[in-house]
């Protein structure tokens, strides 16, 4: 190149190439100063209620309600009097035609619904643009068409539907949770009676004008907010099925609550997920795999790819890449269109994920963050990376949630496989490998809900999604999605 | 011991001996990533900026049967000036035409910073005998050619005869001398991205200054995936020698919003350092006005139409 420059005379070269701020307009969006209760088709006063906020800026959103035991006893009846007064026995292509129309209404409004959960959520607009709101709309679309064919989907076993559903659902992705909740309930004939969590509760609340747009008969589906004593409370109150995802704590408490309650229960609870690259693999591609596996909404993934396991022979090079790859991530404002990883969800959650940092450190793992300014309100940690794991340290062995990745290393497909189920947890796992006949003997193999070949984080919803082990029971998504809202005669 | 990937037949050849293992592209993935940077979205003085930089990387070209020397001289006009009514705005990097028509070229370029490229080697098929190719590379190159692109020899490449394909290029760079060596792949050819990755690193270890994706005289040349695979098979050969190839995508890109895509890949993929018309270029001719167009709109607020615009 010297020759060129020798023969120069052209302009010099400006400095670098920074974007340009690109937020999303919040305008579509039009947020109430408080929220009330959904209950029965009308907004109810709540007693208590508390601020939502951005965790991206602490910036206050709004006032939501703080439901008491007495409350959501009032919703979980407003839920029972409409399975009784028609929802239960409408027939199936008439209950379908309010799912397909909740589907449509997201689709038309997802740009509202978008820049909503990136701001209650902090989650990068990108991410909940273009997965979050498709997800969940293709959620109702698809179980929309299985309304009116359940005695096809399940022959000779003469389906019905359990009652009311409790549905408690977690804050990482709060409208498509809800969404995986809320459309096979209703399509299998059940009434709900839903509680989100308790930092993102505006898109459930949202969701409400979605229902009535939708003309959806009062009291089939009903919004509980508050905290975790709410959930408690729901669980306790006279319904027929709790369906539950979140932490293996609460999961583990609910389901000693239920024992002996004749309630049927699924819980999808948390990971410690496998990535698994072999030395054959594309790697470039494989990079973008890891990095999507762990950073991918900041880490606030039950199935993340938190475990990172390489083979030993390409390990060097993996690490390499990965550690380039992290440096051009984008972290920051979660409205700004360009943005790859946002804010952490709250500060408690911040507060969990620095403390298994500091553990990894004390452990003696090595640490890698690339160079990247946070902001300095909000709750904000740096794409992080771990590498001299051992297979008994905390950060291998808890789930961290939040964006942070331990790397080890395998040497045989043998050992591959008897690491990655070394743990409590089974929801997922990636395998990287060019060898169509090594994907099938490790998804043989390994004890995970979910196997991931030469991709990661994809999902579809006619495609079962679930748990082994301490990470729960029962599925969401396809045909396994609405056994657990059916009873069969 | 873990199976290194086999090297295709073939490949065992006097490639550079620290040269990255050949390794494998994976279709679906790398679709997905080329589609998520596409996303980017460049506002404002960024999108000047880039628009800025498209300009100085172009390669402006014409590689019509009916070229003349008057049409050549025309665009080299264009290529000094693009826009007569805003100085600011840059030379484009090189003008690219036929061998017949270098004269033409150098004659209207000499003593400026825009370079004269020269299509050879049977351009666009490459199907001739090799001494007859070298013979056209020393022409150009005697007719005052600064920069060669030439074209491999798809058949022998599909073929898996990677050693004749290497040898070609040896031969070419050599008789450049001091011109700079781009190697066209023409991706449309080759099927699958890893062709594209084994040609890039092929062309590289041969010798090649740029590896460039398309003679632009087929459907479906340049484009954003056939991009990423060439510049992460570059960056590859960076991370493991030091060296730093070019990379030029040619044919099909039209539009400045194209063109910023293609940009944001270099610059999170190489980084910074790629964003240099001694580096990267793009092989395009309606793609100037359009960006023309565009610069004017980022710095008056307002589009005008085509007719504010020459062609050439």
């Amino acid at each position: 190149m010297s020759e060129l420059s020798k023969r120069g005379g052209r302009a010099p070269v400006p400095a670098g190439w920074t974007y340009a701020p690109a937020p999303e307009s919040r305008e579509l969006l039009r947020l109430e100063e408080r929220y009330g209760l959904y209950v029965g088709g009308e907004w109810l006063e709540p007693a208590e209620s508390y601020t939502t906020i951005s965790p991206a800026t602490e910036e206050p959103l709004a006032q939501v309600g703080q439901a008491g035991p007495a409350e959501v006893e009032h919703a979980v009846a407003a839920a029972r009097a409409a399975f009784d007064d028609g929802w239960s026995s409408l027939p199936g292509s008439e209950r379908a035609k309010y799912l397909f129309r909740i589907a449509r209404i997201l689709q038309e409004r997802s740009r509202e619904f978008a820049v909503l959960e990136s701001l209650n959520g902090g989650k990068p607009i990108k991410e909940s643009r273009d997965v979050d709101l498709p997800l969940a709309a293709a959620h109702f679309f698809y179980y929309a068409g299985w309304a009116d064919k359940l005695e096809y989907a399940f022959p000779n076993r003469r389906p019905r539907p359990l009652g009311v559903a409790g549905q408690i659902i977690p804050w990482n992705f709060p409208l498509l949770m809800l969404a995986w909740k809320v459309a096979p309930a209703l399509a299998a004939g059940n009434t709900v009676v839903l509680k989100p969590a308790e930092t993102t509760p505006l898109s459930a609340l949202l969701f409400c004008d979605v229902l009535r747009q939708a003309e959806l008969p009062p009291g089939v589906v009903n919004i509980v907010t508050g905290d975790g004593s709410t959930g408690a409370a729901l669980v306790d109150a006279g319904v027929d099925k709790i369906a539950f995802t979140g932490s293996t704590e609460v999961g583990k408490a609910i389901q000693r609550r239920l024992a002996g309650s004749g309630k049927k229960l699924t819980l999808e609870l948390g990971g410690k997920a496998a990535n698994i690259v072999f030395d054959d693999a594309a790697l470039d591609q494989a990079v973008e795999g890891i990095v999507n596996g762990i950073y991918f909404n900041q880490g606030h993934v039950c199935c993340a790819g938190s475990r990172l396991f390489v083979q030993e022979s390409i390990a060097g090079p993996v690490v390499e890449k990965l550690k380039r790859r992290m440096a051009t991530l984008r972290v920051g404002d979660p409205l700004d269109k360009n943005t790859d990883v946002g804010a952490i969800n709250s500060r408690a959650q911040l507060e969990k994920i620095e403390e298994l940092v500091a553990s990894g450190r004390e452990e003696g793992a090595e640490v890698y963050q690339p160079p990247c300014r946070l902001p300095e309100k909000g709750y904000w940690f740096a794409p992080t990376v771990f590498t001299n794991v051992a297979q008994s340290y905390r950060i291998a062995q808890e789930e961290i949630f939040g964006p942070v990745l331990s790397v080890l290393t395998f040497r045989t497909p043998d050992e591959a496989v008897e690491k990655a189920n070394n743990t409590p947890y089974g929801l997922s796992a990636g395998v990287w490998t060019e060898k169509g006949s090594r994907i099938l003997w490790m998804a043989e193999r390994l004890r995970a809900g979910v196997v991931w070949a030469n991709t990661y984080n994809r999902f579809d919803p006619a495609s079962p999604f679930g748990g082994y082990k301490e990470s729960g029971f029962g599925r969401e998504g396809g045909l396994h999605g609405l056994e657990p809202y059916l009873a069969f005669e | 011991m873990a199976q290194a990937p086999a090297l295709p037949t073939g490949f065992e050849l006097p490639l550079e001996r620290r040269l990255p293992r050949i390794g494998a592209v994976d279709q679906v993935a790398v679709e997905a990533r080329a589609a998520e940077l596409a996303k980017r979205s460049i506002k404002r003085e960024s999108k000047l900026w880039a628009l800025e930089l498209a300009v100085r990387c172009i390669d402006l070209t014409t590689l019509e049967g009916q070229d003349t020397p008057g049409k050549v001289a025309a665009l080299c006009s264009k290529a000094l000036r693009p826009d007569p009514a805003d100085a600011a705005v840059p030379s484009v990097a090189a003008v690219c035409v036929y061998p017949n028509l270098v004269p033409a070229a150098r004659e209207r370029l000499a003593g400026t910073a825009v370079r004269v490229a020269s299509v050879a080697t049977s351009f666009p098929s490459g199907q001739s005998p090799l001494d007859v190719k070298v013979r056209e590379v020393e022409d150009v190159v005697a007719l005052g050619a600064d920069e060669v692109d030439m074209v491999i020899d798809r058949g022998a490449f599909l073929s898996g005869r990677y050693a004749q394909v290497y040898d070609e290029i040896r031969r070419v760079k050599e008789a450049c001398g001091d011109a700079h060596l781009k190697v066209i792949l023409e991706v449309a050819e080759l099927g699958t991205y890893d062709n594209v990755r084994r040609a890039s690193l092929l062309a590289i270890a041969a010798g090649a200054d740029f590896v460039k994706t398309s003679t632009g005289k087929l459907p479906g040349a340049a484009t954003l995936p056939v991009h990423l695979v060439m510049l992460e098979a570059i960056r590859d050969v960076y991370e493991e020698t030091g060296r730093r190839v070019g990379m030029k995508p040619a044919g099909g890109i039209r539009t400045s919003k194209n063109a910023i895509q293609y940009l944001v890949q270099v610059h999170e993929t190489l980084g910074p350092d790629w964003l240099t018309p001694d580096l990267y270029r793009i092989g395009a001719s309606s793609l100037l006005n359009d960006i023309l167009m565009q610069i004017r709109k980022e710095k008056t607020g307002a589009y005008q139409s085509k007719d504010y615009f020459t062609n050439d």
